[in-house]
């Protein structure tokens, strides 16, 4: 090995030996080999980085080693997202989101919420009006293959039929995981939509609201009303409201990008995409609840008063989860 | 190679130090999500032919139970591949690693798991409802409206193009952005050779620092041919005509130009190529 002339160079040599070993030990925590540091080692942590940014410092004051000073702009970039990173487990992660982010993130969006199901409502209530008029416009909001045998020439025991009959015992659970992954995809568009100014989720909003309607009218005409409310409320309240919340949130991001108010543009829709994010993970897992509900509890329960208990029992159950006083002063904690 | 000045962000540490990161390009963004693409495909493939042999294996007794696998496997893929990956300490999926890039929050503040969820939930809008589109069925739906349907799913498709941090929806929504995270290694030290070749003031004024770090890179990859034109090259420019092998006399004048450009920004003159003045 020659004598090394330059300044630079004895820098070099005076400082590498601690960036080697930040280096090796960011290597094993970005490899999640976190117990295999020692006391030492993590308490040299935040002096290795500081080191290593000071010596990124001078690196570009004095040196022309470019290959040296792209080596300490990576190390240093590694060492900073991992030193001010988010260091929580992940059972903290996932405590705080079911104690304090998720439910507070739905009464945050306590306004949006209303709308979606305002807009939701309304369709619901323009579709059974007219379908009751006219049972020729069933087929205008509900498309043929949803519907299946369900349409307005059906009799009245087949439509009975299809609200107590059994879909085969053994299909259930493939029924549950179909309906959860598609509902969840649904309402994940609802969220996506809302970007482009609100008006496609509020279109999204109102026709899922007129299917619901024209559905509501059919079976209300051939007197099957409250059997009906039964079979759908069972995993509705759950369902409905999932989809609702995802329209809300999907309300706030359009909002937030075309009235950001004080802040700038950009800044607004982050904070409104983190909040509704955090409600969407919410929801898919409500979505989760629904499809069980709906293919296991909808069709073991046949019994339209059990139904309507169920459909009750969920529905305190959301609303107190979310809105309960008690919840809101765990939540507000710490 | 140094980056465009367009693609480098100011990130400065609470200690006080600008990163100077870098944002990930059009090319690699797209490079990346491919193989991630690629990967998640393989997982499907495998998946299948897994809940396929499982199927075999139990004789089809329990075939819908194979269903519930496969379909929330699918789910699972869709959704949380991206989200599951961008989680871990190193915030990137497997394609991002490759490619070496990485997402962060623009203002520098951790990178939240709510942030992660936001920026792929939008994913539904930039990848699927396109594809959607692409193969609805005409008869389905009226062709004008899959053609509308398709320009207004572009601007979504298209928009990190059009905007100077090269932000998705997504990211804009969840106020992140993609840079540029590789691994680098440090090389060892060009050192100076034994042989004390001796070159003049004029022949160290004759390059800058670019052709510097081009020198650099010529005598790092250590190709001969290259070093021969090179060296080829330094010898007219500055009139040298010492007989000495190319390697030596690259080494000795790399060592001598950085010792005078060094020498001279302790000074606090930078001098950046050689059409600068000296």
């Amino acid at each position: 090995m020659s004598e090394l002339v330059l300044k630079s160079q004895r820098f070099r040599r005076e400082r590498e030996a601690d960036w080697k070993r930040l280096e090796s030990l960011l290597g094993l925590l970005e490899a999640g080999k976190r117990n295999q540091l020692s006391d030492d080692d993590v308490i040299a942590l935040p002096l290795l980085y500081r080191a290593t940014l000071s010596s990124l410092s001078v690196a570009r004051s004095i040196s022309l080693d470019r290959n040296l000073v792209d080596y300490l702009e990576s190390l240093s970039t590694r060492a900073y997202f991992f030193v001010y990173g988010t260091r929580t487990t992940l059972g903290e992660r996932i405590s705080s989101f079911f104690l304090r982010d998720w439910p507070g993130a739905v009464r945050t969006l306590w306004r949006e919420t209303v709308i979606a199901a305002g807009l939701g409502a309304m369709g619901a209530l323009v579709a059974f009006v007219v379908t009751l008029r006219n049972p020729a416009y069933f087929y205008v909001f509900v498309d043929r293959a949803l519907a299946g045998g369900r349409g307005p020439r059906a009799s009245t025991a087949e439509l009975g039929r299809t609200i107590f009959g059994h879909q085969g015992d053994k299909a259930l659970g493939f029924f549950a995981s179909f309906l959860f992954t598609h509902n969840a995809q649904i309402a994940l568009l609802a969220f996506a939509l809302g970007f482009a100014c609100c008006l496609p989720t509020a279109f999204l909003m109102f026709y899922n609201g007129l299917m619901l309607g024209a559905f509501l009218a059919l079976f209300y005409s051939h007197g099957l009303g409250v059997p009906f409310g039964g079979w759908m409320l069972i995993h509705g309240v759950t369902e409905l409201f999932a989809i609702t919340l995802a329209g809300a949130a999907g309300f706030r991001i359009g909002w937030a990008l075309a009235f950001p108010g004080s802040k700038s543009r950009l800044a607004a829709a982050a904070d409104a995409g983190r909040l509704a994010g955090t409600l969407m993970a919410g929801v898919v897992l409500m979505l989760a609840v629904a499809g069980l509900l709906e293919g296991y509890g909808r069709q073991l329960v046949t019994n339209t008063a059990l139904r309507y208990v169920i459909a009750l029992a969920t529905a305190l159950a959301w609303a107190g989860y979310f809105y309960a006083p008690y919840f809101r002063a765990l939540g507000r904690r710490p | 190679m140094k980056a465009p000045k367009s693609l480098t962000r100011e990130l400065v540490t609470p200690e006080g130090i600008d990163l100077r990161l870098v944002l990930a390009d059009g090319g690699e963004r797209l490079g990346a999500f491919l193989l991630d693409v690629v990967f998640i495909l393989i997982a499907l493939i495998g998946l299948t032919l897994g809940t396929i042999g499982l199927a075999f294996l139990f004789s089809f007794r329990s075939a819908d139970v194979l269903g519930v696998i496969w379909i929330l496997g699918f789910f699972a893929l869709r959704n949380f591949y991206f989200i599951a990956f961008e989680l871990t300490p190193r915030a990137a999926t497997p394609g991002k690693r490759i490619v070496g890039i990485r997402v962060a929050t623009r203002d520098g503040s951790p990178l939240t798991a709510n942030a992660i969820f936001a920026r792929n939930a939008m994913r539904e809008l930039e990848i699927f409802l396109p594809l959607l589109f692409m193969i609805a069925k005409t008869s389905d739906i009226d062709a004008w409206i899959g053609i509308v349907g398709m320009i207004w799913c572009g601007v979504f498709v298209f928009f990190p193009l059009f905007n100077r941090d090269r932000l998705r929806v997504g990211d804009l929504v969840a106020g992140t952005w993609v840079v540029v995270a590789p691994r680098r290694v440090l090389s060892p030290d060009l050192a100076a050779p034994e042989s004390k070749l001796v070159f003049n003031e004029a022949a160290l004024d004759a390059y800058g620092i670019k052709e510097l770090n081009i020198l650099e890179d010529v005598l790092r990859r250590g190709d001969e041919e290259t070093m021969r034109i090179v060296a080829a090259r330094i010898r007219k420019k500055i009139a040298f005509d010492h007989p000495v092998a190319e390697a030596e006399f690259l080494s000795a004048y790399y060592i001598a130009l950085r010792g005078r450009l060094e020498n001279r920004l302790l000074f606090g003159r930078r001098r950046r190529d050689k059409y600068e003045k000296v």
